[in-house]
């Protein structure tokens, strides 16, 4: 009986579970002991219960990547250029074997070429937090500069980043410089938007506290805006440092110089595929640590 | 001789998208030190419109307030206000939001110690000296309305303003703090004003219940003393036909006179 079929007469019935036909009377001679398997005591079931939770968590990110490499084996193995899995991977481990070497400013060691290319994503991503998440709070705070500049922010933002490489150079006169100066521009952006929509979304709970307390602009900021603002702060730059790590390789194909997208340009000019391979895979690891990192930091700060 | 808080011939208008809007009109009301008020009418009838007014978080249109004989300029911590949703800072631990209300207001003649002993006391006043270090999110709803109202008091304010502060709590939770919150105002002896929609909150608290008629353009209906004797008991209050023939008025004022809104106006 399910209680589908419920009615008055029968309710109580099936609340007090009469209706189930009893439990099998149990053997009355007793079994002799029985030694239980491990797997139904309670560190066995913990055991099954954590390997099932591993599998669960590593199987299908294995089986991507399984994918992934047997894809790029068939494209390698169809498109004669493209070296395979096999043969990416002997000169990756070649070229980490010695990743500090210097012969001169156009061959590097992969290391250097990394730690170029980050060093201009700091200098550049760093000048655009120092100017974009102050700048980001006065549009949010003050409704007449957030006026002002919004249609400036809306005309510029959307500039491929590549397209404010020229007028780098014509100012500024080097490719150094001139890149640094691309990633400012693109990656000021995000910030700048996503602070200033943080401090437009206060509740106006807090700002009233602040009303009624009568507090300064400083303790204002220190006490309310900053701390109500920092997880959009955060998103921002998680955001621009993505975009910062994109641009940096086309800018350096474009200026030159020790750096990754550099490295990239002139190993195709060696046609040496391989390590053109690799490089994409260094690009895609060092961004996915940036932001990898800036969660962690972003976590750290968010009080919810 | 004058009263200690006079509100004359207030209103208030709102600019919308659609016009002007008549929120409030011909507000007067004397408040006296030390007076528990209660503001009592259905939602929309514009009472917490009258608290912020008050609390200077909104201008008035016409009209004058004055408390202590100054005309009410804007927020400022002789007003102190605790709302619904308890409005503590969720970053802070619940001594540090007391903290800044009293640095703020004590910060320029007391010592630091003086300012940590004076939170600390805030508290205890609410029973919340073992929840010093705790952020709000760790805290129950009851406990962060406490922390609120010591937030308030510690601030020691002219008036204590309270916009439903008991409105989202559970019954027993809200009793506990109804009681509380009258031993806290013996004590301080503190003017309050109170906005609520409970009518046994209204008589079991206030000296007096001003009972509003329903906006647009709302206005004072009526003023309601309540003698009862101080301390009051809830649990004696249950039986006495004072407390309520003063309920049945209150009942009568709301269901009865400003049933629809349309034929009130």
């Amino acid at each position: 009986m399910s209680a589908v079929n419920a009615t008055p007469e029968n309710l109580n019935g099936i609340l007090s579970g009469e209706d189930i036909a009893p439990p099998p009377p149990m053997p009355t001679a007793t079994l002799p002991a029985r030694r239980v398997p491990y797997f139904e005591t309670e560190s066995g079931k913990h055991l099954v219960e954590n390997t099932l939770t591993l599998f669960r968590n590593t199987i299908p990110p294995l089986l991507g990547m399984l994918l992934f490499v047997g894809v790029r084996g068939l494209i390698s193995h169809s498109i004669k250029n493209i070296p395979g899995p096999v043969e990416t991977w002997t000169s990756a481990v070649a070229l980490f074997s010695d990743p500090f070497y210097d012969n001169g400013p156009n061959d590097q060691g992969i290391g250097w070429n990394i730690l170029n290319s980050l060093y201009r994503v700091g200098m550049g991503f760093g000048a655009a937090a120092a100017v974009g998440i102050p700048l980001g709070f006065m549009v949010g705070r003050f409704d007449f500069l957030n006026r002002m500049l919004s249609p400036i922010i809306s005309i510029l933002r959307p500039v491929s980043p590549l397209a404010w490489l020229p007028i780098g150079l014509l100012v500024l006169q080097k490719a150094e410089p001139a890149s640094i100066w691309v990633i400012f521009i693109s990656s000021i952006w995000p910030m700048v938007l996503n602070t200033a929509a943080g401090v437009q979304r206060i509740p106006q709970d807090y700002m009233n506290v602040a009303r009624v307390l009568n507090l300064s602009e400083l303790k204002v900021f220190t006490r309310i805006l900053f701390p109500a603002v920092l997880p959009y702060v955060l998103t921002g730059v998680r955001l621009s440092i993505g975009v910062a790590w994109l641009v940096i390789v086309a800018a350096e194909m474009l200026t030159g110089g020790v750096g990754i997208g550099f490295w990239v340009w002139d190993e195709w000019n060696n046609l040496n595929v391989a390590h053109i391979i690799i490089a994409i895979f260094i690009v895609g690891i060092v961004g996915l640590l940036l932001e990898q990192g800036l969660m962690l930091l972003a976590k750290r700060f968010s009080y919810e | 001789m004058q009263s200690y808080g006079q509100i004359e011939n207030a209103g208030m208008v709102f600019s919308t998208k659609k016009g002007k809007f008549t929120a409030l009109t011909d507000i007067n009301l004397n408040i006296d030190e030390g007076e528990f008020i209660a503001l009592i009418g259905h939602s929309g009838c514009g009472k917490s419109t009258l608290l912020n007014l008050v609390a200077g978080l909104l201008d008035a249109t016409e009209g004058v307030l004055l408390l202590a004989n100054k005309e009410i300029k804007g927020p400022g911590p002789e007003r102190s206000v605790v709302v619904q949703n308890h409005s503590l800072l969720p970053w802070l631990t619940t001594f540090e939001n007391v903290h800044l209300a009293v640095e703020k207001v004590f910060g320029g003649s007391e010592s630091k110690a003086q300012l940590k002993a004076r939170t600390a006391a805030a508290l205890e006043l609410v029973g919340l000296t073992h929840a010093a270090t705790k952020l709000p999110g760790e805290i129950s709803g009851g406990m962060k309305q406490r922390v609120g109202i010591a937030r308030a008091l510690a601030m020691e304010p002219k008036v204590l303003l309270m916009d439903e502060p008991f409105g989202a709590l559970d019954a027993l939770t809200r009793a506990h703090l109804q009681d509380e919150l009258m031993k806290i105002v013996a004590a301080t002896k503190s003017t309050v004003i109170m906005v609520t929609h409970d009518v046994d909150e209204a008589v079991l608290l206030s000296d007096r219940i001003v009972m509003m008629t329903n906006g647009p353009a709302a206005t004072i209906g009526e003023i309601l003393s309540v003698d009862l004797p101080r301390p009051r008991d809830r649990l004696a209050l249950a039986h006495d036909p004072h407390y309520h023939a003063l309920r049945s008025q209150v009942l009568e004022f709301l269901y009865s006179r400003q049933m629809r809104p349309k034929e009130a106006a």
